[in-house]
């Protein structure tokens, strides 16, 4: 394989990615490409951003072998513990490293947009530390799903500001924080908590995150002795993924497969399968894959997991499926929380209803690679924000926690 | 008969001494069956060029009044390929100009080349994408420039000098001067910079210069018919077709702002 050396200087993976956003924020998206592009280099920057992440973020992460996992499935399991990270999931990598890109550009405001929560209270995580005012934009419905999000992101003295339009989920939340960032761009940095929005955003965001990857790649090696199979990660807007991925992608032998939310079933309109069922669009200020009707309007998604209950992906994604070195599933509600029971009951591991998905489609790989086939499963975040929702929902479908899976 | 330019409505405006006022309205609200009334409305009552907007789920430059609008006209099944029917069938009794106003989703899904040829059909003179910057319009460009449709760009107090000569170098019509930073939405005031901000724009640019956002009184119109070529109403008017969809005076309530704001657009009157 050729050198990976995307995105190109305009932000585009192939045909995706770009700048379609109104004409007031281009200005402010050069200026943080510039200043991204010098600090990304920085020594001091790196240094200062490493500090926070080994002494207040809890990197690294331990890559943990899934001894009963890799024994029920025969097959060697191996999961990168990103739910033991400070706040709960991966998304602390990207929000300090954006806090502290927008503190030294004196930005003193921050937004960002949240729709499981977990953006939002690293977000509200790094404001605390590094004294930043900051509000977060969520969807009225994932504020009545997550609400000890809601109080933690309080807590943490940040500003929760409902959003009502559309779904009332991630994708209007993030609609109302462009329209913020359009109205007050002079003093403040939205820190996107996903690979999505316009350039640099989505090469931002996955190179903050690709220190999962970095980690992985390197335990790997020192554990099993060679590179996985397969490395497997859930896809909302696909931060988690892209960070495990990107510093396996010139390793050619290695599959990086991406588990999306098939909601209701991928038969139905109730789901959030932008890679394995949409269509080139323009969302949210990037090309990308987007969930959409005929006439170019966005649809409505539905996942039981709020943080992949989104239209669009990462254009980086859409670009790894389109050249073939990625591939993209998608696992139902249904099958996401018999995994998030699974491995709660076989590794004394709760999983964020999220990476359910990758576990519940693990099931399904497992089988069709060699006996002795490593594979290497991102648990981007935990699931004690979903233990409310899902002991609901397993009453509604007559089950109780105690029955066996 | 279709307008070919409309550089040449805002010169014969300015002979007259009057800046332009432009009418903004979302297609389908309150319902496509109105929208030929409303647009003889908009002409009968003074208003030089129309903005139609074609709705989209996802109006990220909007603020509520205009992401409100949508979502209604959404509801009321304003596709659009319904929208350009609608116009089709009632642009050849109209006067005035037409510009489409759109987000690039629905376009690109229509197909960039497709929507040229049947926007400049259905008689558009213009076409401004909310969404789609200058340097992302290549193709665009090409595909509009092919069917003789006025490319209009924005320009915004953000907006640097290097942008400033992009938008000269690829607009055509006017150039669209947002008044703030922020979505669509009236407000009291104008911001005290907008006189420097047109300034640093004439220094790059010929072409005519209209000012929206926030754009809601004669006096706001007032203040920009001595500093700019044109005025942009937008949510104030949606707002009212909206309020007034179900009185059966909703023609003289909205004439009659009009005609205020069009008044207010004369620059002899327009002396403090």
């Amino acid at each position: 394989m050729p050198a990976y050396t995307a995105p190109d200087e305009k932000g585009y993976f192939g045909r995706y990615g770009g700048r379609f956003v109104p004409e007031t924020l281009i200005p402010a998206l050069d200026e943080l490409t510039e200043a991204y592009l010098q600090l990304k280099d920085d020594p001091d920057f790196q240094r200062e951003l490493n500090y926070y992440l080994i002494t207040f973020a809890g990197r690294p992460t331990p890559l943990y072998y899934a001894a009963n996992l890799s024994r029920a499935l025969g097959r060697q399991v191996y999961i990168k513990r990103e739910d033991l990270c400070h706040t709960g999931a991966h998304k602390i990598n990207n929000a300090l490293g954006q806090a502290l890109l927008a503190r030294r550009m004196g930005k003193q405001r921050i937004i960002a947009e949240t729709g499981a929560g977990q953006h939002g209270v690293a977000t509200a995580t790094a404001c605390a530390l590094l004294g930043l005012q900051c509000e977060v934009y969520m969807g009225a419905e994932d504020m009545r799903r997550q609400a000890l999000n809601v109080f933690r992101m309080q807590l943490l003295g940040a500003q929760v500001v409902p959003v009502h339009s559309g779904t009332a989920t991630l994708k209007d939340a993030t609609s109302e924080a462009i329209r913020d960032w359009v109205t007050n761009v002079r003093t403040t940095h939205y820190i996107i908590g996903s690979c999505v929005g316009p350039h640099p955003y989505p090469m931002m965001v996955r190179d903050f995150q690709s220190v999962i990857g970095r980690e992985a790649r390197e335990q790997i090696l020192a554990y099993a002795g060679r590179l996985p199979d397969a490395v497997v990660a859930s896809v909302g807007g696909g931060s988690n993924a892209i960070g495990i991925f990107y510093p396996f992608v010139e390793d050619e032998g290695v599959r990086l497969i991406g588990v999306e939310a098939a909601g209701r079933g991928l038969n139905t309109d109730a789901h959030s399968a932008s890679l394995v069922a949409g269509e080139y669009g323009v969302l949210h200020g990037s090309a990308s894959l987007v969930l959409q009707t005929d006439d170019g309007q966005i649809r409505l998604t539905h996942s039981v997991s709020a943080g992949l209950d989104y239209p669009g992906v990462g254009p980086e994604h859409a670009y790894l499926k389109e050249i073939g070195r990625a591939e993209y599933a998608a696992a139902t509600d249904e099958e996401a929380l018999g995994a998030f029971v699974w491995l709660a009951r076989h590794e004394g591991i709760i999983p964020a209803l999220e990476c359910a998905h990758a576990f519940a489609y693990l099931k399904d790989l497992a089988p069709t690679l060699p006996p002795d086939a490593v594979i290497l499963v991102n648990l981007s975040g935990r699931g004690d924000k979903d233990v409310a929702q899902v002991a609901e929902l397993l009453t509604r479908e007559g089950q109780d926690a105690q029955q066996d899976s | 008969m279709r307008t070919e330019r409309l550089e040449t409505v805002f010169e014969s405006l300015r002979a007259r001494g009057e800046a332009a006022l432009i009418a903004y309205i979302t297609a389908g609200d309150p319902s496509l069956e109105r929208m030929p009334d409303i647009l003889r409305l908009l002409q009968d009552s003074g208003v030089d060029m129309v903005e139609v907007g074609f709705p989209f789920s996802d109006p990220l430059a909007d603020g509520p009044v205009i992401q409100a609008a949508m979502h209604r006209a959404l509801q009321h099944g304003a596709s659009l390929p319904r929208v350009l029917e609608t116009v089709a069938a009632c642009a050849p009794s109209l006067r005035i100009p037409l510009i489409a106003f759109t987000y690039y989703n629905p376009v690109q899904r229509y197909g960039l080349e497709r929507f040229a040829q049947e926007a400049a059909a259905a008689g558009f003179t213009a076409c401004l994408m909310t969404d789609l910057p200058p340097d992302e319009a290549d193709e665009w460009l090409t595909c509009a420039q092919r069917r003789a449709l006025q490319p209009i760009f924005l320009l915004t107090p953000t907006s640097t000098t290097e942008r400033i000569q992009l938008v000269a170098a690829r607009g055509q019509g006017f150039v669209y001067c947002v008044s703030r930073t922020g979505v669509t939405g009236a407000r009291d005031q104008l911001p005290p910079d907008l006189p420097d901000l047109i300034a640093r724009i004439r220094e790059h640019t010929a072409l005519p210069i209209a000012v929206g956002f926030g754009v809601s009184k004669p006096d706001h119109v007032r203040q920009i018919a001595r500093i700019a070529d044109g005025a942009v109403v937008g949510s104030q008017l949606v707002q009212y077709l909206h309020e007034f969809a179900d009185s059966p005076n909703w023609q003289t309530a909205i004439g009659e702002y009009l005609r205020g704001l069009k008044a207010a657009t004369k620059r002899s009157e327009a002396a403090p």
